[in-house]
């Protein structure tokens, strides 16, 4: 008798000699299973951690009364430009504002975001276990710790600048959105599908360097609605600032609910 | 990218199942629509493992296609790609995901007590 087997069907078997069982399932030394080994459940996710931080993050916002956005690009696409923007705007409609700003080691794009009238809170997320490529929960946490929340009305979180496990982790904010630029390319959201399906708002960056461009931009909206259909698209340009009054009412309507 | 990050949560959750006990294999479901690189997790793994109670032990990872429900014909798919989630009977775009986001340690192979 070889190893037993359960599937996710519920059916169980036992892998006798010879039996292939594809891909993915290295059964390992038979005899070892045989003899003497037992099958503990555990059935536990692998994020239940991130996830119970990140609702205690939620309900602490919501305790001071703050609205937080994730804000998620690649790098380069754009995002403390856009916050610059953002926060300038905040200031002026007379939101308080504060800033967790997830970089891999510098404090750059925090101390461009400093003198715009908002609290910020650098990550460096290189001090972790291999310089992480995402802001997790429990680093939210510690970084929410810095913050006056009773003096804020909105927060946003510049994550790290990655299309990939930004996209996978939940930090405890309200609302998800992610910065692309067009001169990413039309396929990024085929690319990275789980990216473009978490959020509810792209703002599509750098319009203003469209004429330099051979950027299909109605494949990359089809593109966008193809892996995600619920996504709303804002074109945007956070150097001139085109655009950006319709990504400020979005923010201005999330915040004040 | 962030296997490592993966693999500390696993290891935690591993190391409170086991129970003082010894662990050979630690079984995981993963769904297609998570983004894991099987290999990289099996090498991160051996590396958050190394000289600790769990060394040497294995992961067998059980991969979870993605299935559909689809809410105008009514009909149960298996997506024939991750980035085309429409329904393979008809064509709908109008799907519900019933499977393909699974992330979980299921089981641990512990070494019997005698």
């Amino acid at each position: 008798m070889g190893r037993f087997h359960r599937h996710d069907d519920g059916t169980e078997h036992d892998h006798g000699p010879g039996h292939d069982h594809g891909r993915g399932h290295d059964v390992g030394d038979l005899t070892a299973y045989e003899t003497g080994t037992e099958r503990v459940v555990v059935l536990e996710r692998i994020f239940d951690e991130n996830d119970r931080a990140a609702a205690d993050n939620r309900a602490v916002l919501d305790g001071a009364g703050v609205t937080a956005v994730n804000l998620m690009s690649s790098p380069g696409a754009g995002k403390t430009t856009l916050l610059v923007r953002t926060l300038e705007h905040l200031r002026e409609v007379g939101l308080r504002a504060g800033v967790v700003e997830g970089d891999i080691e510098t404090s750059i794009d925090a101390d461009r975001l400093t003198g715009l009238g908002a609290q910020v809170s650098l990550l460096n997320t290189g001090d972790g276990f291999g310089g992480e490529c995402h802001l997790d929960a429990p680093m939210v946490a510690r970084a929410l710790a810095h913050l006056d929340l009773a003096a804020l009305d909105v927060l946003l979180v510049e994550n790290v600048g990655n299309l990939v496990c930004p996209a996978e982790f939940d930090v405890g904010a309200h609302r998800r959105v992610m910065v692309a630029s067009i001169t990413e390319g039309e396929d990024k959201p085929l690319k990275y599908p789980v990216m473009f399906r978490s959020v509810e708002l792209v703002l599509v960056n750098k319009m203003d360097l469209l004429p330099h461009l051979d950027v299909d931009l109605d494949l990359f909206r089809r593109n966008v609605l193809s892996v995600n259909p619920d996504a709303e698209l804002v074109e945007v340009s956070a150097r001139t600032g085109d655009g950006l009054d319709r990504w400020h009412d979005w923010l201005d309507t999330v915040v004040r609910g | 990218m962030h296997e490592l990050s993966l693999c500390r949560s696993i290891h935690d959750i591993v190391d409170r199942a086991r129970d003082g006990r010894r662990v050979r294999a630690v079984n995981l479901q993963v769904g297609q629509l998570r983004q894991v690189v099987p290999d990289t997790l099996t090498y991160c793994w051996g590396l958050v493992c190394a000289e600790g109670p769990l060394a040497g032990s294995e992961l067998v990872v059980d991969h979870v296609p993605v299935v559909l429900d689809c809410r105008d014909c009514g009909e149960r798919t298996t997506a024939a790609h991750v980035l085309v989630l429409t329904c393979a009977s008809c064509g709908s775009g109008a799907v519900d995901l019933r499977s393909g986001e699974e992330l979980l340690v299921t089981s641990l192979d512990v070494v019997k007590e005698h």
